[in-house]
């Protein structure tokens, strides 16, 4: 293991590929794993034919009955998009993405407009059974509201009644554009504004639901909300915006999973998700990406092309926490803007990648008021043939006086053909500010593995063991629900049984 | 029990074992002494089927199996537990965590169903009292951050839980003080049975004043150059290993 440990330094790159012949075939057992989420719901769906241009922004638009200034959101945005480049910047390598080649709006048929969970598609009800989420709240995951987005909208909502009665709104993105207008308007591109980047400018033209919650003044969110992303219609985009504001001293922990059927093409996924926290609030916000990521040859799979910024005002903080394991490519920085004086950011990431995958993830910390604190801690785990890119911007302005950063980038290698690579930026524009980088690269440790093996251990069940262990710091940030199918799930990744 | 025959092993590109032959009956407990680098950790290692050591010729069996055809796990299911000179270290993996899923890997190669996790911790809390092991070093990552003497204190406490048939112990006596030293004597002592063998390497004959050892073999530049009874630890004490270079030497191919 190298450990190096660089205090206020410029830009640097570490790029390891690993070479061991031992655990490799152990390793190959593990990969050779099914995707257990990559089934098709048979279910009529309602799809604009493939294509883009200002009529499908206008067509999806009166479609969803939107107001003027959201249909004016997107055109400005697609006029925008039109001039912009796809960036290239990423350690990634995938070919050209065809945006005419996509749908861009998919939704189940329903019959009528929805009264009741009762009235959900049977279909839709027993496939996020099949996901393990219960959308029936009877049988409700203990204290966790759910929206529920498959394909281009959302199909349900749970607890919403309850949570109303606190002054907690939570709903699909469609449904706040309809109730709460002036909450949305007031709120939508006001972190990653219109013209953020390709991916965002897209997403802002055309994106479809999502979801939306506000946290009145004061109020602790009592559960966890989540939403459950579903991809299923085939060459359809999914384009979510996911918009959660906590208000002054409001506090809430809001989790997103992902899965997506096995396809042989590739699907583009171009979400923004926007967070506010306003002074004193506290927003935590823990993905579980688990997008279908090809198959072993590197065929199929989701381009996860993602946009997550949050922005803190005075004393408020804001955590990321994501587990990655899925989609063919992820290309995706969740950002703190730290605004307001003391406010706080956070990063925890585990980003895996298997096959033929490759990620490009990272976060930056943007610093601008006062003694604002940030932490970074990513764990990159890569096997098979991927390539795991860390990619982390700290950015300490001027006026950021007193301000502190610690970032740790550990990577782990699994087998001897995949890469890891830190790109860590680190920009310090005033004297008082102290930022602290350390990084490591090791390979799966030999002795570690012989060691659980002489206990008794199988190498499959040692190298999950291993793994979780070194995701330790990550994984105990999620919310208790969801570690335990975190940690399974990168036990699936890399193996059958998890020990 | 252990019985091994003409065993010639190689590591990297030279040849470290040069034909040993050794058999242990159930319930005995042999010692191996030896000067550094004469090969006691890579009989070790090799009994225990760690990678890098390839088997020239020679057999072992164990319990009736042949040994070395067997994976890691298995020998370790079948009850061979070798106790590590460097026990090594694993950030973020509980080790009581660890010990459950050894110990159930175990009870389920046996056909035997899973311990929960509440008969689990009844029987660790039994094991911990034993070895006079600080509850706090339960709680934390397996070997992290632990003392040399807490590592190998660690060693037996997980050899009692898991209980094995035959127990290889390397060098559990080295960085103990005398209080940890008699502790981890009684650990090995109470384990001792009818069914069990042991095989101590170690440098020390004082490990012997308190676990009395039936056999005690020298190993020499990869060959067992003599063996006796306990009396011989103490000749060596006395001596150092230059008689034993001699005898060696008589016996041709030193
Ligand atoms: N994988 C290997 N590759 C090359 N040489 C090796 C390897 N393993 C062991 N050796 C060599 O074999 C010899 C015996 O080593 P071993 O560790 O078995 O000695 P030991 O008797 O246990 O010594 P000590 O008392 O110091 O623990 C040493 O010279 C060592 O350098
Ligand atoms: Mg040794």
């Amino acid at each position: 293991m190298t450990k190096q440990r660089d205090q206020i330094s410029g830009s640097c790159a570490t790029d390891i590929s690993a070479r061991e012949e031992d655990s490799s075939h152990a390793i190959k057992q593990l990969t050779e794993q099914e995707y257990k989420y990559g089934f098709v719901t048979e279910i009529e769906e309602d799809s604009f034919a493939p294509g883009l241009d200002e009529s499908v922004v206008v067509r999806l638009s009166e479609k969803k009955r939107e107001p003027q200034w959201l249909l004016d959101f997107r055109i400005k945005a697609f006029r925008r998009w039109l001039t912009m480049e796809e960036p290239r910047w990423a350690f990634l390598r995938y070919p050209t993405i065809d945006y005419q080649a996509a749908s861009y709006y998919s939704a189940p048929k329903k019959k009528k407009t929805l009264q009741s969970l009762d009235e959900v598609d049977p279909e839709l009800i027993e496939t996020y059974n099949k996901l393990g989420i219960s959308l029936e709240e009877q049988k409700r995951l203990q204290g966790v509201a759910v929206d529920a987005v498959f394909d281009s909208v959302s199909v349900a909502t749970t607890f919403r009644e309850e949570l109303a009665r606190q002054g907690i709104l939570f709903c699909s993105f469609s449904d706040a554009v309809q109730t709460y207008p002036d909450l949305v308007k007031k709120y939508l591109g006001s972190v990653v504004p219109y013209s953020d980047n390709f991916f965002a400018t897209l997403n802002s033209a055309v994106f479809s639901d999502g979801s939306f919650a506000y946290i009145p003044k004061g109020v602790r969110c009592p559960m966890e909300l989540s939403t459950y992303f579903r991809i299923n219609a085939a060459n359809t985009g999914q384009f979510e915006r996911t918009l959660l504001i906590a208000d002054e001293g409001g506090y809430v922990s809001y989790l997103e999973g992902c899965t997506a059927p096995m396809r042989d093409e590739n699907q583009l996924h171009a979400a923004v998700v926007e967070l506010v926290a306003l002074d004193s609030a506290h927003i935590k916000y823990s993905t579980v990406q688990n997008w279908y990521p090809g198959n072993k040859k590197g065929i199929g799979g989701i381009y996860n092309l993602v946009t997550k910024r949050g922005k803190a005002m005075k004393n408020a903080k804001i955590s990321w926490t994501q587990v990655e394991t899925g989609s063919a490519i992820t290309w995706k920085y969740p950002s703190c803007l730290l605004v307001g004086d003391n406010s706080v950011g956070e990063f925890y990431s585990v980003a895996m990648t298997n096959n033929f995958q490759q990620a490009d993830t990272g976060t930056k910390m943007i610093h601008i008021g006062k003694n604002t604190s940030s932490t970074i801690v990513s764990k990159g785990i890569s096997a098979g043939r991927s390539q795991n890119s860390y990619r982390g911007l700290v950015s300490i302005q001027q006026k950021a006086t007193g301000a502190r950063n610690y970032s740790q980038c550990d990577s782990l290698l699994l087998g001897d053909q995949c890469g890891a690579h830190t790109f860590p930026y680190i920009e310090v524009r005033n004297t008082s500010s102290v930022v602290e980088h350390e990084a490591s690269t090791s390979k799966i440790n030999e002795e570690q593995l012989f060691y659980c093996q002489q206990r008794g251990i199988s190498i499959e069940n040692a190298i999950s063991l291993i793994v979780n262990g070194f995701c330790k710091e990550v994984l105990r940030e999620l919310p208790m629900e969801f570690a335990v199918e975190a940690q399974n799930l990168l036990g699936l990744q890399l193996e059958g049984t998890v020990g | 029990m252990l019985n091994i025959h003409h065993l010639v092993v190689k590591a990297g590109d030279a040849i470290i074992l040069k034909g040993i032959d050794l058999h242990i009956k159930p319930g005995e407990v042999h010692a191996i002494m030896g000067p550094n680098g004469s090969g006691k950790s890579t009989l070790a290692n090799t009994l225990s089927g760690r990678a890098g050591y390839e088997i020239v010729s020679g057999s072992v069996s164990f319990q009736g199996q042949d040994l070395l055809s067997l994976a890691p796990e298995i020998r370790a299911r079948e009850g061979f537990f070798l106790g590590f000179q460097y026990p090594v270290e694993i950030p973020g993996v509980g080790n009581m965590y660890f010990l459950r899923a050894a110990l159930n890997a175990i009870r389920k190669h046996r056909g035997e169903p899973e311990i929960d996790a509440l008969d689990f911790l009844t029987l660790a809390k039994e094991k911990m009292k034993l070895l006079e092991l600080d509850e706090t070093l339960t709680k934390r990552s397996v070997n992290e951050g632990f003392s040399g003497g807490e590592k190998k204190r660690n060693e037996i406490f997980q050899m009692a839980l898991l209980q094995p048939k035959f127990a290889l112990l390397d060098e559990i006596d080295s960085g103990l003080d005398i209080d940890a030293l008699r502790i981890v004597a009684n650990g090995v002592n109470s384990l001792r049975g009818p069914e069990r063998s042991f095989l101590l390497i170690t440098h020390y004959q004082r490990l012997l004043d308190y676990i009395v050892p039936d056999y005690v073999h020298v190993l020499f530049h990869g060959k067992i150059a003599k063996s006796g009874g306990k009396e011989l630890a103490l000749e060596l004490e006395e001596k150092g290993y230059g008689w034993i270079e001699e005898i060696a030497k008589k016996s041709g191919d030193a």
